[in-house]
């Protein structure tokens, strides 16, 4: 039963689910509203249980001074503080009042905003070094490798003049032809995986997702 | 170890000192450099540019805030080209972090839109921007394929109510907007798989024009869907933007940021040339 239940749910909504799709009738869409509200009701439990999760893991972190344990505070601290000014100091837990609380706000503009922004671009310091020693002419894939990456960097540069323009043409060439193709060839064999792996959950041949207990 | 083997193994941390000084200087000292537009951002622009006043255009802020350097801007300039062509936008967010990006983008394009200004030879009178009538920003929900495919159906599915709680049927401009059919195009500026859903759900099952704008290293991947046609126009990063910004003559931050962009990218392709005259050079000296 325990097996069987979800095997048979699984079947029935999937082949529900698939019908659905191309019946635009009224009813057939009321259905799949109900739907809807009932993933948005199992994504909520799943937040709540990974809301708890996170203090769990940094309470414990804190507790056993385990390495590393002062970030936990501020995590903690972050997530209390985001969820009391977001509710507008506990005034408002059933309206949007809160949502423009001005620390609520400030928070998000003058500390998430610079952190993830400085984070990203961090990037473009590992990338050049990656670059700088990835790009190498090794083999005959490799420089063309190099090549494509070159052109299409130096597209845009406006100090090439009338090269740049050929740049610029082979720049789109590559992008149009070959990405392309490949790029083609990768979404079908994708798309076509989805439905066969799709089809497998719904029949009941594919069952990793219900664990081994 | 002779001048080649060095050219070939320098430092990473010179790498960073001088690519953080390329990037330091590039920003203190203001100068412009040439921006050509391309056919995929020009696409976008005129589809804008030919709508029609109080048409409705519905604007996707499906980013986080460490995607803000390349598609801010998009956003900025879109939407200020909207507003002062008096077309309606319907924002809405189907990142987690994107609420806060969009309510910022709403709350300085208010500020933009008050003063007078003049694009492409047209001048523009100020005007206040009002909540509900000449934008609505439906706020955030998760699972962006049901969202997608929930607002073809009705708006109000997903949304009975905008960012801010008020319910969408008391806002001006959602009275007769029931779902995709009223709107004229949906922009989507995503750094993540939200673009996919919007090609297959919002293009795919509800043949929505769709337009995207992406960070710059998304913007190979997308090249499919542009010549299929299922979606009309592109923008690939920070110099997506700018190019919009240049069309419609509205020079921000991308186009400032151009430079900087520019002048690393040029510092990039000189480390990997000298990287690799060091490498095929010391190889040469080997096999001697």
């Amino acid at each position: 039963m325990k097996r069987q239940l979800p095997l048979v749910l699984v079947f029935v909504f999937g082949i529900f689910m698939i019908i659905q799709y191309f019946v635009p009738h009224e009813s057939s869409e009321w259905i799949y509203e109900f739907f809807l509200d009932w993933i948005y009701i199992i994504g909520i439990f799943a937040l709540a249980l990974g809301i708890w999760s996170l203090i769990r893991v940094s309470y414990d972190k804190i507790k056993y001074r385990r390495p590393n344990w002062q970030y936990a505070v501020i995590t903690l601290a972050g997530l209390f503080f985001m969820i009391w000014y977001g509710f507008d100091y506990g005034r408002h837990f059933f309206s949007a009042e809160g949502l423009r609380n001005y620390m609520f706000v400030s928070f998000f503009e003058y500390i998430l905003i610079p952190i993830q922004a400085t984070m990203f671009s961090l990037l473009a310091f590992f990338i050049a070094s990656a670059a700088y020693r990835a790009f190498r002419a090794r083999s005959a894939l490799a420089t063309l490798l190099l090549l494509a990456a070159l052109i299409i960097m130096l597209r845009f540069n406006p100090y090439l003049g009338s090269v740049g323009n050929y740049m610029e043409e082979m720049a789109i060439w590559l992008l149009n032809v070959p990405n392309l193709a490949a790029k083609r060839a990768i979404i079908i064999g994708v798309g076509l995986g989805i439905v066969a792996t799709s089809l497998k959950v719904i029949l009941g041949i594919e069952r990793a997702y219900l664990g081994r207990d | 170890m002779n001048i080649f083997d060095r050219m070939m193994s320098l430092d990473r941390r010179w790498v960073f000192l001088i690519l953080a000084l390329v990037c330091v200087i590039t920003y203190v000292w203001p100068f412009s450099i040439p921006i050509r537009t391309t056919h995929e951002v020009e696409s976008i622009y005129n589809y804008v540019d030919t709508l029609k006043e109080n048409d409705i255009i519905f604007l996707g802020i499906d980013y986080d805030p460490n995607a803000l350097a390349e598609l801010h801007p998009m956003a900025y300039a879109i939407a200020e080209h909207a507003f002062r062509k008096k077309l309606r936008i319907i924002f809405v967010t189907l990142s987690q972090n994107g609420p806060g990006m969009a309510d910022q983008a709403i709350r300085d394009l208010t500020d933009s839109l008050r003063q007078d200004k003049v694009y492409n030879g047209v001048e523009y009178k100020g005007r206040d921007l009002v909540n509900g009538v000449d934008y609505v920003f439906l706020g955030y929900k998760p699972y962006p394929g049901l969202v997608i495919l929930g607002m073809g159906q009705n708006f109000r599915i997903p949304f009975p109510t905008d960012y801010y709680g008020t319910p969408l049927d008391s806002l001006p401009l959602m009275k007769g907007v029931l779902n995709y059919d009223q709107v004229k195009c949906v922009i989507d500026l995503a750094a993540g798989n939200v673009a996919d859903m919007w090609v297959v759900y919002g293009a795919g099952r509800y043949n929505v024009p769709l337009a995207l704008g992406m960070t710059g290293v998304m913007g190979a991947d997308y090249y499919p869907y542009l010549n299929s046609g299922q979606v009309f126009g592109l923008m690939g990063g920070l110099l997506g933007a700018a190019q919009y910004e240049k069309l419609s003559d509205n020079s921000g931050p991308a186009i400032d940021g151009m430079r900087i962009q520019l002048y690393a990218h040029i510092i990039i392709i000189l480390f990997i040339l000298m990287g690799n005259i060091g490498f095929l050079m010391s190889r040469r000296e080997k096999r001697v």
